[in-house]
C-alpha cells in the first residue's frame, strides 16, 4: 500500500485522481453510482457570480477519439452553489475544488470571496481557459499580463489554494505557468480544451450551434502530456495534469511527465464508475515498482 | 441507482434491414428499470465511437420464474453506433449503464392512457403498457410507421388489452398519413368529462403536433425526448431542453430531469434533433 496523498498548497488530496470540471456536474449527480468521497477531489462545473444559460444545443459532437463541446458554462451561479450544493458535498466528505469563472477581474475576485467565506471549499481552480465564451475567461488565459493580473488579484482575496487552469491554445504554455507562479498561485492545472471545429459536409453547416467548441478526450492526450512536461521544466509549483486520461496507464504517463495530480473529464462520460480501479491501479503500479509514495514518481521520466 | 454492466448479447432479432431488437443480459439494470427509463450503451469497445448512445429500455426480459434477467433495445440503424448494434452477435459484450432518467407515470382508471408512437419511438411503450395493464387502465396505442413492414410487436400490445390505431406513410397498413390525424379525431370525439392522459415518443415534429393537440383539447400529455446526450448522468450539460418553469424558461438536462417531460412545458422551437 503506497502513499497516494498529494499536496496542493495547504490542501492534501487522498490520492491524485480528480474529476475534471464540467465533466462531473456538481459532483452530487454521481453520488448514486460512485463513492465520490473516495476521489482525490471533485472539480465542479465552472461558476460565475450569477446563473448562466449556456449555448443553444447541439452542444457536443463526437470526433475521432474525442469530442467537441460548446456548453457555454451553463451554471447556477456561486450563491446557489454555496446554498444548494456545498452543504451536501461537505456531508458526503467530498474534497471540493471549485472552478471559478469571470467576465472581469472583479467578478473572479467576487466569486472567490464568496467561496472563501463558505465552508467546505478545498481549492479554487481559476478558469482562465474556457474557449467557449466571448467575454473573460480565455482572454485572460491567452495573455501573459492578463494571466498575471487575474491571478494576483484573486490571490489578494483568498487564502484557499489557488490553481489557475491554463489553456493549451497558446504556443508556450510554460510561460503561462511561470506567470501564474510569479502571481502567487499554489499550483496550476492544464490542459483545458483545444479550440476546434467540425462541419457537416452534406448540409455545409457547423456541427455545433456555437460554430466552435473545445476538443477533449484521448485524441488530445499526447499534446497535453507534452505541455505538462514543458510546465514541469519551468515551475516548481504542483501541477494538475489532464487531457484525454482514460486508463491508469494514462494517469501514470502524466505523473511521470511531471503532474502531481490528474483530472479525468471526457472518459468519465463513457465510464462513470472508472474511479476505484484507476486509484487502485496507481497503488498497484507503485508497489510493483517499489515506490513508496506517488510523490516520488512525479516528473521521473528517464531519458 | 444506475449500474454499469458489461452485458452479454443474448439475442439479436433483425426485424427489417433497418430495425432490430437486441437482447442483453443485464439483471442489475432490469431489476430496477421503470417505464420510460433509458440506458447508455457503448456500441463498440475502444475509442471509436467514443461516447455512449442513449436507448429506451424496450422490454424487461425475465427467466422462467419471472425474475428480471435482462433488457432489450429496439434499434434503428441510422449511423455508426446504431449500425454496430444492428450487427451485434450473441456473446458480444456491450457496456450498458442504467437505468437512467425520470420514468413515465402511468395513470390509473378511470383515466384512459393513449400512447402515440412514431417509428422507433415505440420503444418506451412496451414497459409502459405493462404498467398500465397492471393497473387496469384502458389504453390505446396510436402507432405510425413508414409502411406495414416497419410496424412491430403489435400482438404484444393487443395481448395486454390495448386498442391499436395504425397509420402508415404509404397506406400499406391502416390509415394513410400522419398518426396525429386519427388521434385528433379521437380527441374531438371524446367527452371532456372523460379523462385521458397521452404519452408520445417519436420524431420531434410528431411529438410537437401531439403537444399542440394536447393543448387544444386540454389533455395532460407526456413526451419522451431524445436530444444529443453525452453522459446520461447529468455530468456534461449537453442534452439540455428548454422548458418553462416558474420564473421563466430554462435549459434543463434531459438525462436527469427527463427524458419524459410534460409536453406543455417544452419550448418546442428550441428543440433540435439527436445524433446516432
Ligand atoms: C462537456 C465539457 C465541459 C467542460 N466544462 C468545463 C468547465 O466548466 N470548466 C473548465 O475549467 N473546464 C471545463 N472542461 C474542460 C475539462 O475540465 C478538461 O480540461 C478537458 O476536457 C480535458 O480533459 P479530458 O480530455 O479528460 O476531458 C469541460 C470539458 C467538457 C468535455
Amino acid at each position: 500500500m503506497a502513499d497516494l496523498s498529494v499536496k496542493i498548497g495547504s490542501l492534501t488530496l487522498k490520492n491524485p485522481v480528480i474529476a475534471a470540471s464540467g465533466c462531473f456536474g456538481y459532483g452530487l449527480e454521481y453520488a448514486s453510482a460512485v463513492d465520490v468521497s473516495a476521489l482525490g477531489g471533485v472539480a465542479v462545473k465552472g461558476l460565475f457570480l450569477n446563473e448562466r444559460e449556456g449555448h443553444a444545443p447541439p452542444r457536443i459532437v463526437e470526433t475521432p477519439a474525442g469530442m467537441l463541446n460548446a456548453i457555454g458554462l451553463q451554471g447556477i451561479g456561486v450563491h446557489r452553489f454555496v446554498r444548494e450544493k456545498l452543504p451536501e458535498l461537505r456531508r458526503l466528505g467530498v474534497t471540493t475544488i471549485v472552478n471559478v469563472c469571470g467576465s472581469t477581474i472583479d467578478e473572479y475576485c467576487e466569486v472567490t470571496r464568496v467561496l472563501s467565506d463558505a465552508e467546505g471549499v478545498g481549492a479554487i481552480e481559476l478558469n482562465i481557459s474556457c474557449p467557449n465564451i466571448k467575454e473573460g475567461g480565455i482572454q485572460f488565459g491567452c495573455s501573459l499580463t492578463g494571466t498575471y493580473d487575474v491571478v494576483s488579484a484573486v490571490r489578494k482575496v483568498t487564502s484557499l489554494p489557488l490553481v489557475p487552469k491554463l489553456t493549451p491554445n497558446v504556443t508556450d504554455p510554460a510561460s503561462f505557468a511561470r506567470a501564474s507562479e510569479d502571481a502567487g498561485a499554489d499550483a496550476i492545472s492544464l490542459v483545458n480544451t483545444f479550440l476546434a471545429m467540425a462541419i457537416d459536409v452534406e448540409t455545409r453547416k457547423p456541427k455545433l450551434t456555437n460554430l466552435m467548441g473545445g476538443l477533449s478526450g484521448p485524441a488530445i492526450r499526447p499534446i497535453a502530456v507534452r505541455m505538462v512536461w514543458e510546465c514541469r521544466q519551468a515551475v516548481k509549483l504542483p501541477i494538475i495534469g489532464m487531457g484525454g486520461i482514460a486508463t491508469v496507464t494514462d494517469v501514470l504517463e502524466f505523473i511521470i511527465a511531471g503532474a502531481d495530480a490528474v483530472q479525468v473529464g471526457t472518459a468519465n462520460f463513457v465510464y462513470p464508475t472508472l474511479w476505484a480501479d484507476m486509484i487502485d491501479g496507481i497503488d498497484k503500479y507503485l508497489d510493483r515498482h517499489g515506490i513508496a509514495r506517488v510523490a516520488d514518481l512525479v516528473g521521473k521520466m528517464e531519458r | 441507482m444506475p449500474v454499469d454492466i458489461p452485458a452479454a448479447v443474448i439475442g439479436n432479432t433483425r426485424l427489417t434491414p433497418e430495425y432490430n431488437v437486441l437482447s442483453l443480459a443485464a439483471p442489475g439494470v432490469a431489476e430496477h428499470a421503470a417505464p420510460g427509463q433509458f440506458v447508455m450503451v457503448k456500441t463498440a469497445p475502444g475509442l471509436d465511437p467514443l461516447l455512449r448512445r442513449p436507448f429506451s429500455i424496450f422490454e424487461i426480459l425475465r427467466d422462467a420464474s419471472g425474475a428480471p434477467v435482462g433488457i432489450s433495445l429496439l434499434n434503428k440503424r441510422v449511423g455508426v453506433g446504431t449500425s454496430l448494434l444492428y450487427d451485434a452477435r450473441d456473446g458480444d459484450r456491450i457496456d450498458c449503464l442504467g437505468p437512467l432518467g425520470k420514468p413515465f407515470e402511468p395513470v390509473d382508471p378511470p383515466a384512459e392512457a393513449w400512447m402515440v408512437a412514431g417509428g422507433v419511438g415505440l420503444a418506451p411503450f412496451a414497459t409502459l403498457a405493462q404498467a398500465l395493464a397492471a393497473r387496469g387502465t384502458s389504453m390505446t396505442l396510436f402507432y405510425g410507421g413508414r409502411s406495414a413492414a416497419d410496424l412491430f410487436h403489435e400482438s404484444f400490445f393487443t395481448g395486454l388489452g390495448a386498442t391499436l390505431v395504425i397509420t402508415t406513410d404509404d397506406g400499406s397498413r391502416g390509415e394513410r398519413g400522419r398518426v396525429t390525424r386519427p388521434l385528433e379525431r379521437a380527441l374531438a370525439a371524446r367527452a371532456a368529462t372523460l379523462p385521458v392522459t397521452m404519452y408520445a415518443c417519436g420524431p420531434t415534429p410528431m411529438m410537437r403536433a401531439v403537444a399542440d393537440l394536447a393543448a387544444t383539447h386540454a389533455r395532460p400529455t407526456f413526451v419522451s425526448l431524445e436530444p444529443v446526450m453525452g453522459c446520461g448522468m447529468g455530468g456534461c450539460y449537453s442534452c439540455v431542453v428548454r422548458v418553462t418553469r416558474p420564473g421563466g424558461t430554462h435549459f434543463v438536462r434531459s438525462c436527469i430531469e427527463g427524458p419524459v417531460f410534460d409536453a406543455a412545458s417544452v419550448v418546442w422551437d428550441a428543440l433540435k434533433g439527436g445524433h446516432h
